[in-house]
């Protein structure tokens, strides 16, 4: 799957778990970019995305991820 | 089953007038998930929770020190969440030879739990075993291992809670077993969290939670209403006769069918009222209970029995009647989407389970809904059964009656009447503590009052009995009489149980209060309605049997002049005993 189509596909999955359907992603936002984007909704994006395309990350994956472009190269690369 | 999103998404509803319940959760291991799903979850369970979350892993100082935040937020219930991790992390610490003695260690601090905080309720979650594989199966044989000391904790922690009244073990393990390890418990998460339980296991954890709670606040299910066709048996009793319903042990469907009927006999047994609700003719569908060998259910489990072809809504609703409990502790279970649907949408407080299409599926998914949660079991509860049935079979009855006294008089009544003795006198004290509604004067008095009347000659007693066809009510009614000069009688006690209403209880005691005045020579009577917070349903008692009110006083006094008296009419007979 190319990075645009699985930026896409995270986007509306960030939509859906944080409950804002203005949620414009990029490569580069972080966590500081999107209020409700804090801890506790981190491991529901995370658990949501891997029942989304059927993966599983590593432990480190998850804790290494600095950007939404990294976690999509995480995707990308299973 | 809400997913952990839906069930934070109740955090952002406006609830308003929601009961608030203060609930601490303490946990070794991150607990704001399970923290979030409990508060979240408890909308749906009807309960504001206001939740106290300790910081993880302090447990041992919240509990220990008096002054803690634990103890100035005051809970209801205290939550304790001990993860089997961290118990395996401390016996992997232990020398090995106290390795053994880590599930005593572990059940003294939960007794010490319990002794510190008796007055509150203390949810302790049980353990879901990890298996280290140090031993392989051998570690059955080994009673330092840590799967021997997981178990051996399980099995104690059942032991400390019948042995303490305040303590309550939450089954986690048995969601465990049911849904398997590799779904509780999501190794990626934990690493990155310190948390134990996976989001996808949070729901179901707390669900078990909520469970306990409403259960220890009084919401629980009390009655299982069942269908018949492919609900009980398979096939179609009408259709396919007594020897072509599916039944009964050996190969095919109606093993399914045997075994789930063998969950509900249990059921009843512990205490949970078994109805039937079928559209179907009545001898039809009574057959297979009557005449079917395969049938574990029979006639006398069933409290309430309807097979009509009535809509199931007014059938459901005959039953809540007859039951006389609340909608919301009632269960529906039928195979037919569309009798649910349409029982659910006008009966929104029952319960109306999904039935899986297979019947071989219908116990593992009731099983996952854990329907009849409870917080108290008693001998009692084995014999409601009987008392439900009898007054439903008068229910019934009264049916088939468009005129009450042809009912009543079909009912064949007959009432004992006795004075006061040593084996009525505990039974009469008894009413007399607890009548409250029907109770003219509501005085109270204990069996040693109650040995004093029996010995002054100014009263007079008199207690009633009340069986019928159906039953016996045993002693229902007492009245107490005192001479208050030579020709007057007054009513100082005149109560009855609230099962008797409306079966000319009240006509019966007044003839029979009437021949003894007039047999003892006296020519009034005098009754009194003491107002109290629960006897307003007596307020017109002497008035509508004929008594005159007596306007010189502020009392509510009553006369009644017994040479003009007319025997009431009655369906009682006596037994003079």
């Amino acid at each position: 799957m190319e990075r645009a189509e699985i930026l896409e596909k995270v986007n509306e999955i960030f939509k859906e778990v944080l409950d804002n359907d203005n949620i414009v992603l990029n490569y580069q936002v972080t966590a500081d970019d999107i209020e409700e984007w804090d801890s506790l909704s981190h491991i529901q994006l995370i658990v949501a995305i891997e029942k989304a395309f059927k993966i599983k990350f590593t432990s480190r994956e998850i804790l290494g991820w600095n950007n939404v472009g990294e976690m999509i190269d995480s995707i990308a690369s299973k | 089953m809400k997913t952990f999103r839906e069930i934070k998404y109740n955090l952002k509803k406006e609830v308003l007038g929601l009961p608030t319940l203060k609930i601490a959760l303490l946990g070794d291991t991150a607990t704001q998930f399970l923290g979030t799903a409990i508060k979240g979850l408890g909308v749906d369970y009807g309960y504001k929770i206001d939740l106290f979350e300790a910081e993880y892993n302090q447990i041992e100082m919240q509990i220990e020190d008096s002054a803690s935040d634990l103890y100035r937020f005051d809970a209801k219930y205290i939550i304790i969440f001990q993860s089997t991790h961290k118990l395996e992390e401390r016996h992997s610490l232990l020398p090995i030879e106290e390795q053994l003695l880590l599930a005593d260690r572990r059940l003294n601090f939960i007794k010490k739990v319990c002794d510190k905080n008796r007055d509150l309720k203390i949810i302790y979650y049980n353990y879901p075993e990890i298996n280290d594989t140090v031993f392989g199966s051998y570690a059955n044989k080994v009673n330092s291992s840590f799967t021997y000391q997981t178990r051996k904790l399980n099995f104690e922690l059942m032991h400390l809670a019948q042995e303490l009244p305040n303590l309550f073990i939450c089954d986690i393990a048995d969601l465990q077993n049911k849904f398997g390890r590799n779904f509780m418990f999501a190794p990626n998460i934990y690493i990155s969290t310190e948390m134990v339980l996976s989001i996808d296991a949070i729901p179901l954890v707390s669900g078990r939670t909520l469970d306990i709670i409403a259960a220890a606040e009084g919401k629980i299910e009390k009655c299982l209403i069942l269908d018949l066709d492919n609900t009980l048996w398979g096939g179609t009793i009408g259709d396919d006769g007594l020897e072509g319903i599916q039944l009964g042990h050996g190969l095919g469907i109606g093993k399914a069918f045997t075994e789930f009927q063998m969950w509900i006999k249990k059921l009843k047994n512990r205490g949970i009222i078994i109805c039937v609700c079928s559209k179907n003719n009545e001898d039809v569908a009574k057959e297979p209970f009557k005449k079917h060998p395969d049938m574990i259910l029979k006639m006398d489990d069933i409290a309430v029995f309807i097979a009509n072809w009535e809509t199931k809504v007014d059938n459901v609703r005959s039953i809540q009647k007859i039951l006389n409990i609340g909608f919301n502790s009632m269960v529906f279970l039928d195979d037919s989407p569309f009798e649910r649907d349409i029982v659910k949408k006008n009966i929104p407080d029952i319960t109306v389970p999904e039935l899986p299409e297979d019947p071989g599926e219908y116990l593992e998914y009731l099983y996952s809904l854990n329907l009849f949660e409870t917080m108290s079991y008693s001998n009692e509860d084995k014999n409601r059964t009987k008392q439900y049935q009898e007054q439903a079979g008068r229910t019934v009855f009264s049916k088939s009656f468009t005129n009450e006294a042809d009912f009543l008089n079909s009912l064949g009544m007959v009432s004992d009447v006795s004075e006061f003795t040593k084996f009525n006198i505990p039974r009469i004290a008894q009413l007399s503590q607890r009548s409250n509604q029907f109770n003219l004067r509501t005085i109270r008095y204990t069996e040693a009052d109650i040995k004093l009347l029996v010995r002054d000659e100014k009263y007079f007693g008199r207690a009633f009995t009340l069986k019928d066809k159906f039953g016996d009510n045993g002693l229902i009614c007492v009245v107490i009489l005192k001479a208050i000069d030579p020709e007057t009688l007054f009513i100082d006690t005149w109560l009855m149980s609230c099962r008797v209403l409306k079966r000319g209880m009240e006509n019966f005691a007044l003839n029979n209060i009437v021949s003894l005045a007039r047999k003892k020579g006296f020519k009034k009577i005098i009754g009194e309605y003491i107002p109290s917070l629960k006897n307003e349903m007596v307020e017109n008692h002497y008035i509508s049997l004929g008594f005159k009110k007596i306007e010189s006083t502020n009392r509510n006094l009553y006369f009644l002049g017994i040479d003009s008296y007319a025997e009431k009419k009655c369906f009682i007979q006596k037994n003079n005993i």
